[in-house]
Parts: C-alpha cells; sequence; structure tokens
C-alpha cells in the first residue's frame, strides 16, 4: 500500500524542527523510517504532517563527554555498529546493535527512531534500560531529561509528548573489567526478537558478583530490570547461583498471545537470561585474569 | 527550498545511475515508485513495502537502503544506484555474469535488491567469505531458489573479482 497524503517539512534545525511541532496538529517525526515508513505505508499511521529530521546535522554524533558517552538521536545505527568509542565503552551496545534489523536497514535506520517506536522487544530501549542512560528530550517549551524507565510509558508509548524530541542520550560505561551478554531469540535472523536478554556483570577481587544489571525485553511491554534476580546474584560465582537468580523471572507478568503465550516467554526468557548471567561472568572473569 | 517545491510537492535533483535527474514528487512517494513511475527505472522490484522482502533495496550515497522505507523527498541530493546502473554498455557486472552462470536466480523478482546488497558488501569487502554473504543475504526473501545457488553465485563473483585483481 502507499501512504495517506501528508505534508512534509525538512528542518534544518533543532530549534525549527520544535516550532514545525509546536505549530501542528497530528504531526509525526520521521527519522530514518525504518518502523515509520512500514506504518504509513499500511496506513497504520496517518500523520497530517511529517516533520523529518534527517537533515538536522547537529543530532548525529558519538562523543565522550565528561566520562559519559554521548549518542544523537539522530546517529545511524550503522555508525553505532562501527564505532570505536561503543565497542571499546559500551560492548552490551555493540553486541546488541548487531542483532538490529540487517545492514541494509541499520544504514538508515536510528538510535532515536528506535527508541521512539519502542517495539517491546526491540534491542535498543532494552540496553537504554541495562545500562540506565539519560534520555534528553526538547520542545520550544524547554529541556528535560527522563531516565529510561521514565521514557518508556507503556506497550510503543513513551513519555513524549506531542511537541517534544528526543535529542540524544548519555551512556555512563561501566568499569573495564565488567562482563556483558545480549543474546535474544527471533525465529530468523534479524527479525524482531521473541525475547531478549541483556546481562551486566562487576566482580570483586575474590572473583564474586559485585553489580549486575539483568534487562528482559519482549517479555513485557517495555524492557523490565529485574532488581531482584539482580540482587540474587550478589556474592555468587557459581552455577546454582546464576541458575536461581534466572528462575526469577518465572515470577514476572509475560505479554501473551496465541503464537508466544505468556508461559513460553517466561520459559525462554528464564533460559536466555541464564545464558547471558554465564557469558557475562566469563567475560568478566576473563577481563579481570588480564587486568 | 528549491523553487517549485511546496510543502506537499517537492521539486528534487538527484543523481541515478550517474546521471543527474530532476523531478517533482508528492511528498507521500516513496523512491522505489518514484524511481520506477517518474523515472521509468522499473528494474527496482516492490514486494512488501514494508521494509522486509528486500527487492526495492538501492544503493543511497553508496549503501544499501529499502526504497519503500526512503520518501522521494528525501532523495534530494544523494546519488542512487539501480540494478540498471550495474552493468554497463549493456555488459553484464561480473556479479550479474556469476548469477547467469551459476542459475542464481528463477523468477528473478527478488534478484535486483540481491545484486544491490552484494555489490555493496563486495565493495566493503572483496574477499567475503560464505557466512558474510548469508548474513548480508538475510535482509532479503526468495520464494524460488532455496538460496543455495545464490550463495554459490556471490562465492563465484569473489573468486571472479579475486582473478581480476
Amino acid at each position: 500500500m502507499k501512504p495517506s497524503p501528508f505534508v512534509l517539512h525538512t528542518p534544518r534545525s533543532v530549534a525549527q524542527a520544535l516550532d514545525l511541532l509546536a505549530g501542528s496538529d497530528n504531526a509525526r517525526v520521521l527519522a530514518g523510517g525504518q518502523s515509520l515508513m512500514p506504518m504509513l505505508n499500511m496506513r497504520l499511521a496517518a500523520p497530517d504532517v511529517l516533520v523529518d529530521i534527517n537533515r538536522i546535522e547537529a543530532l548525529a554524533y558519538i562523543r565522550e563527554e565528561q566520562g559519559e558517552i554521548a549518542i544523537g538521536a539522530m546517529t545511524r545505527q550503522r555508525d553505532v555498529e562501527f564505532s570505536a568509542l561503543v565497542a571499546d565503552r559500551l560492548p552490551l551496545m555493540k553486541e546488541a546493535i548487531l542483532q538490529v534489523g540487517h545492514r541494509q536497514t541499520r544504514n538508515r535506520g536510528t538510535l532515536g527512531g528506535s527508541l521512539c517506536h519502542l517495539d517491546p522487544s526491540a534491542e535498543m530501549p532494552s540496553v537504554m534500560m541495562a545500562m540506565d542512560a539519560t534520555l534528553h528530550v526538547q520542545s520550544a517549551r524547554g529541556h528535560r531529561t527522563l531516565s529510561m524507565a521514565q521514557f518508556a510509558e507503556g506497550m510503543m508509548t513513551t513519555a513524549l509528548a506531542p511537541d517534544e524530541i528526543l535529542t540524544g542520550v548519555r551512556i555512563r560505561p561501566w568499569a573495564s573489567a565488567h562482563g556483558w551478554c545480549f543474546v535474544e531469540f527471533a525465529r530468523r535472523h534479524g527479525d524482531f526478537a521473541v525475547v531478549s536478554a541483556a546481562a551486566m556483570v562487576e566482580l570483586d577481587r575474590q572473583g564474586l558478583i559485585a553489580h549486575a544489571s539483568l534487562t528482559l525485553g519482549g517479555l513485557a511491554a517495555t524492557p523490565l530490570r529485574n532488581p531482584a534476580a539482580e540482587q540474587a546474584l550478589i556474592g555468587r560465582s557459581d552455577e546454582a547461583g546464576f541458575d536461581q537468580a534466572a528462575a526469577l523471572v518465572q515470577q514476572c507478568d509475560a505479554l501473551d498471545d496465541p503464537a508466544f503465550p505468556s508461559w513460553y516467554r517466561r520459559r525462554l526468557a528464564t533460559r536466555l537470561l541464564r545464558r547471558a548471567i554465564g557469558s557475562a561472568f566469563q567475560r568478566a572473569n576473563a577481563r579481570g585474569a588480564n587486568a | 527550498m528549491t523553487p517549485g517545491t511546496t510543502s506537499n510537492q517537492h521539486a528534487i535533483e538527484l543523481v541515478v545511475n550517474d546521471k543527474p535527474r530532476a523531478v517533482t514528487v508528492e511528498s507521500r512517494t516513496t523512491l522505489a515508485d518514484c524511481l520506477r513511475s517518474q523515472l521509468g527505472l522499473t528494474g527496482t522490484h516492490l514486494g512488501c513495502e514494508h521494509g522486509v522482502c528486500g527487492a526495492c533495496t538501492v544503493l543511497v550515497d553508496g549503501r544499501t537502503a529499502r526504497g519503500c522505507l526512503m520518501l522521494a523527498a528525501q532523495a534530494d541530493g544523494c546519488r542512487i544506484t539501480t540494478v540498471e546502473g550495474l552493468s554497463g554498455d549493456g555488459e553484464l557486472a561480473p556479479l550479474q555474469q556469476a548469477f547467469w552462470n551459476c542459475h542464481g536466480l528463477q523468477c528473478g523478482y527478488c534478484t535486483p535488491g540481491i545484486l544491490m546488497t552484494l555489490t555493496e558488501l563486495l565493495a566493503d569487502d572483496p574477499r567475503a567469505d560464505e557466512n558474510a554473504i548469508r548474513l548480508a543475504l538475510s535482509g532479503h526473501l526468495c520464494r524460488c531458489t532455496g538460496y543455495q545457488n545464490i550463495v554459490a553465485a556471490a562465492l563465484a563473483a569473489v573468486e571472479c573479482l579475486r582473478g581480476n585483481a
């Protein structure tokens, strides 16, 4: 199918884009188009006004600022994939971005677009949740910052007001000796994941887990941290401890549909999280040994 | 804004297969529809129109993109390569010849997009191995070949390009 008619604006600056949004009813922001364009083509979305922010160069960057990694909302997924800074400081994000769509979609798809579309099984929202990213949001009225938990309000629903744009994120990298793992299950490579699991661990001098971050995608409407499982990992380095932590996922509410019922998602989440914890621990061990 | 451009009609200039083209498009016209209907380049095929099948894949400034997921107006100032741009003077490119030799297509509907993806891959990595080829092809659906001959053709193209190096 073809999109219904709309008015297209192509602002060159964030200020222009914000003015256009403030002055329009039923407007949508067009980022890389890898989610919104299918919705337009299928007429699942029919905005009157489209504000295309692809020409705003100031929104595409990856840089280090005061010990944090700042990434612009219009940074292409391809540029995240090939960024040396991301590979070095945010290895979880690097591992996850390789599982986002395909080369042909990562060339245009953006970090901000993925976060704003907020598909329950999308990888980038899970990474933001796992790493406690700060999201920067702007409108003609001003600027505010949100945590991923505040930003992700519900099923494909963000906290953005109609006149607001996500401009970028800031992520504090973990110490270089941490371990990480991002795994997902999809029916074919590059398809939407059914469930994904992200694990990050840091070890103390005895080689026991001192900090953990555990996040599940595709289990609920938004990415889900599991503080109980994170707590259960503290002080552990044994397989039984990892099993017990992963098993806590069984207590989560899960999305339910005929193709992937909630019992199946919970079982998948438990297995994937167990695998992610094991791999993250091994990597932390290897990095600690090399340090 | 280019003269002739309103918020609903956009006068754009782009370079398609090394030829400068000027065309006026509606806001909602996708790049793939512009190429096919307005520029007469029907080699770019449309399958699913939501970015999944890969048939409409073209090169935008040398990088693959789904022609159905980009508005024509967004291609203003871009360099586009379609399957028509691969062969010079009626002679098949080595990649296309390899598809001929290896029977890398049956109905041919998905082939233009696959050729563009493999063109990008071989430009980035002229020694691409089978894994890299299969990974690149994962962004395309083919309902006839079972993919084996497509992979064989891509590997033959790698061999051919190596021979020329």
